[in-house]
């Protein structure tokens, strides 16, 4: 396979991902609103923003926040270089560029689906509207995903996908998991809070994990277990130890493919000892603010890794 | 213009009965629900978007996709006509060959003098780099399209032909693709020549074609100059039903005097390129340094037997009008037969004579630029406003060497689907041909463009031309 195509097939999973990651914040942001008064809502919609990671772009914009502007920011504006439009244009440019290497199935879904969205798109998204695009968005991540799993070969370009999208999920749960921590708060005495559980809640929702948690951990909602549950339960499939062990297994399957292993393979190897190793008492105890700042980067030196390794570039 | 009977119509007879080749089809067509084929009609055009098979048109910015409007009633060749078609096909391609050939080494066409050296020296897809060197196997033309048109039940004429990159064979292949997932019963009651192995035969003919240099399976990579090329839906397409690599040229360097492209495990030789970039920009070294849709250093390789390119870089000759018009002298010179398909009349206002007929007489005519293609800058005389008239007699005079005119020919017509039923439309026909060392291989049918506009004898898709499947009946 083309370097350059492995590359194509990386970042299409990637965009995707991160298409599905805002879909999915978008849609805990509004399940909130609506149990809320508008000024309540107000806040809500200040912290999704500020959890999607777009909070300069969207207030060099925008002096107020009100839900049909937030999210028809993160929808569709064109201030927002991360909008879901914008991403799924990206995707699929890269499946055209890497047309040859996916299966009939994965084209027709991706590219189906980007007309849909970019029809739903078109225009500003109102009330009638969000919940449904919503919707169709986080439905063709998973049709996406379907297709890739029961029409692809099980050869590299599989796992260049994989290895994409798993990186990409783990920088998004760690960067939504720091800002929480990191910014969300006014300041430490709100700890505990009404506002306090109320921000865990849409962290959870936001990577659709409010039900899993709640089924195993029962009604306890603390930031010490929701942080255990999205950082070191493998069950969890939006869980960082769970992106790491399918990272690991893709990469070992691209290394035996190759025949032999690289710098990714070491890099990963690095960093699932320091996850495996780790509790989450041992995680506060080193702030998580710094575990996670470590983490994001030696997702990032994988990530990096990959494309040296495989040549996506050069 | 009047539509009608000065035209020929390939579905019925004068006296309004259907021709033999169409009698299956119109027996389905007269039980079908026109409700219900109008609606096929539409989902036709919906499952072309999904499968995104479009084509890009340059605007102001960027590039924007559109469609190549589909037409569902078929074009009908029956066996034997297709029979005498494909004979004429074959000589013309197999003389094109020979022309490069020759051409490019000892032009015993010029030293007989059936062909003028200026012809040569001014023309600009000509290319000294090619003096003296024959290609892997001896073929230059491995991918040709000979565009033809129809006037009567046994009148085929060749309009232009196609050596540089033809385009459009996605198309054949799409249109049948939807025709057997609209209509399968068709497919039932009239026997089609199949047209779906052109890549597998594609990829057959070019492995053929390869430098001694390759191994037993030769490696092929289709060209393109990226995701923004007009074509490039095609150019994906091919790779991917032949199961080629689809390369840019960031992709490729010349290693060890071979042309090696970037892999995940590394530089890989590659043994042919089906190029889909035109000759200047193939090599920034040899020819235009600003390209950054090449590779240096791959004309060398070439050269010294490393790579086979296809088609050969130079064959753009061919394309052009003023070699078309003495397209009946080359045939017979390199086949020792008479052109079984016959050129379109040509005159050449290079010529005097020919210039003076040609302006006396411009309303009536067709005026093509001898470079020109995709239906620009042509004058189409009775479509023309007395303005457009003078303006381009202006250009012909200023500069006559530029042009050739043609007859307004009666281009044959077809049966579209339009909302009040079926209607004769113009159209043309662009037949592939493959060629390799020991054969010319040509499938069975090829792109039927058809003008959708009532009256309208242009049928390219950039202004207003549409497709259709084009069958073959088998015996």
């Amino acid at each position: 396979m083309l370097g350059r195509t492995a590359n194509g097939l990386f970042w299409m999973f990637r965009y995707l991902e991160r298409a599905e990651n805002t879909a999915r914040l978008l849609d805990a942001g509004l399940r909130m609103a609506l149990t809320r008064d508008l000024v309540t809502a107000e806040e809500e919609w200040r912290s999704v923003i500020a959890t999607s990671g777009q909070r300069q772009a969207y207030e060099a914009k925008h002096a107020s926040y009100t839900g049909m502007q937030a999210w028809n920011f993160l929808l569709r504006e064109t201030g927002n270089p991360a909008s879901i439009l914008s991403m799924f244009g990206l995707v699929r440019q890269n499946a055209r560029l890497s047309r040859n290497a996916i299966s009939g199935e994965l084209w027709e879904a991706i590219n189906e689906n980007w007309l849909m969205i970019d029809e739903q798109l078109a225009k500003p998204v109102g009330e009638n509207r969000v919940l449904e695009t919503v919707a169709t968005i986080r439905r063709a991540g998973t049709l996406a995903r379907g297709a890739l799993q029961g029409s692809m070969l099980r050869e590299e370009g599989y796992h260049f996908a994989l290895t994409g999208m798993f990186v990409e999920r783990a920088d998004a749960i760690a960067r939504i998991l720091d800002i929480k921590y990191y910014l969300l708060l006014p300041s430490l005495s709100y700890v505990g809070s009404s506002l306090d559980t109320g921000q865990w809640d849409t962290v959870l929702r936001s990577v659709s994990g409010d039900r899993a948690y709640r089924w195993l951990n029962a009604a306890q909602v603390d930031a010490r277990s929701i942080c255990e549950f999205l950082i070191l339960d493998d069950r969890f499939p939006r869980s960082l130890a769970f992106c790491h062990s399918e990272l690991r297994a893709n990469l070992a399957a691209l290394a035996r493919i190759h025949g032999s292993e690289g710098q990714s393979n070491a890099l990963m190897r690095d960093a699932d000892m320091r996850l495996t190793n780790l509790s989450i008492d041992e995680i506060f105890d080193q702030g998580l603010h710094e575990f996670l700042l470590d983490f994001t980067s030696s997702n990032a030196a994988i990530g990096n890794a990959i494309a040296a390794d495989y040549r996506f570039l050069s | 213009m009047s539509g009608g009977a000065e035209f020929f119509n390939e579905m019925r007879e004068p006296d309004g009965s259907v021709r033999s080749a169409y009698s299956n089809y119109c027996q389905w067509y007269d039980g079908q629900d026109p409700k219900l084929l109008r609606r096929k009609h539409s989902e036709a055009e919906t499952n072309f978007r999904k499968t995104g098979i479009t084509f890009n048109v340059y605007g102001e910015d960027e590039a924007e996709e559109r469609l190549i409007p589909f037409d569902m009633v078929p074009r009908i060749i029956d066996a034997a006509e297709w029979r005498r078609l494909s004979r004429g096909i074959e000589q013309r391609v197999s003389a094109l060959n020979a022309f490069m050939h020759d051409l490019y080494h000892r032009q015993e066409i010029v030293r007989a003098g059936r062909l003028p050296q200026r012809l040569l020296r001014n023309n600009e897809a000509w290319l000294s780099n090619m003096v003296g060197f024959t290609p892997p196997g001896g073929v230059y033309t491995h991918i040709t399209g000979i565009d033809l048109v129809r006037t009567g039940p046994d009148e085929f004429y060749v309009l232009e032909d196609n050596a540089r990159t033809p385009s459009g064979v996605s198309y054949m292949l799409e249109n049948r693709e939807t025709m057997m997932a609209m209509f399968p019963e068709l497919f039932l009651r009239c026997q089609v020549e199949s047209v779906s192995d052109y890549p597998r035969r594609l990829a057959k003919s070019l492995a053929a074609c390869a430098p001694s240099c390759a191994g037993d399976k030769p490696v092929v990579a289709v060209l393109t100059p990226g995701i923004y090329n007009s074509a490039y839906f095609e150019h994906a397409f091919l790779a991917d039903q032949m199961g080629a690599e689809l390369v840019e040229g960031s992709d490729l360097r010349v290693i060890d005097g071979r042309v090696a492209m970037r892999t995940t495990s590394g530089y890989k030789a590659v043994d042919v390129i089906y190029r889909r970039v035109d000759d200047e920009f193939l090599d920034p070294l040899t020819f235009n340094p600003d390209s950054v849709l090449g590779v240096p250093g791959i004309m060398d390789v070439y050269r010294a037997g490393g790579i086979t390119i296809a088609n050969a870089p130079g064959t753009g000759v061919c394309d052009d009008k003023a070699i078309y018009s003495f397209m009946p002298e080359i045939v017979e010179f390199y086949t020792g037969e008479k052109p079984l398909l016959p050129n379109v009349q040509t005159w050449r206002c290079a010529d005097e004579d020919s210039l003076k007929y040609v302006l006396d007489n411009l309303a009536e005519l067709v005026v093509k630029e001898v470079h020109g293609s995709g239906g620009y800058g042509m004058l189409v005389g009775p479509a023309a406003t007395k303005k457009e008239v003078e303006e381009f007699r202006a250009k012909i005079v200023a500069n006559p060497s530029n042009y050739i005119a043609q007859p307004t020919l009666s281009l044959s017509t077809c049966p579209i689907f339009t909302k009040k039923g079926l209607a004769p439309r113009h159209v043309d026909l662009r037949p592939f041909v493959l060629m390799s060392p020991d054969k010319i291989d040509i499938t069975p049918g090829g792109l039927t463009r058809v003008a959708l506009k009532e009256g309208s004898l242009v049928v390219n898709s950039s202004q207003g031309g549409g497709t259709k499947d084009t069958w073959v009946l088998k015996d």
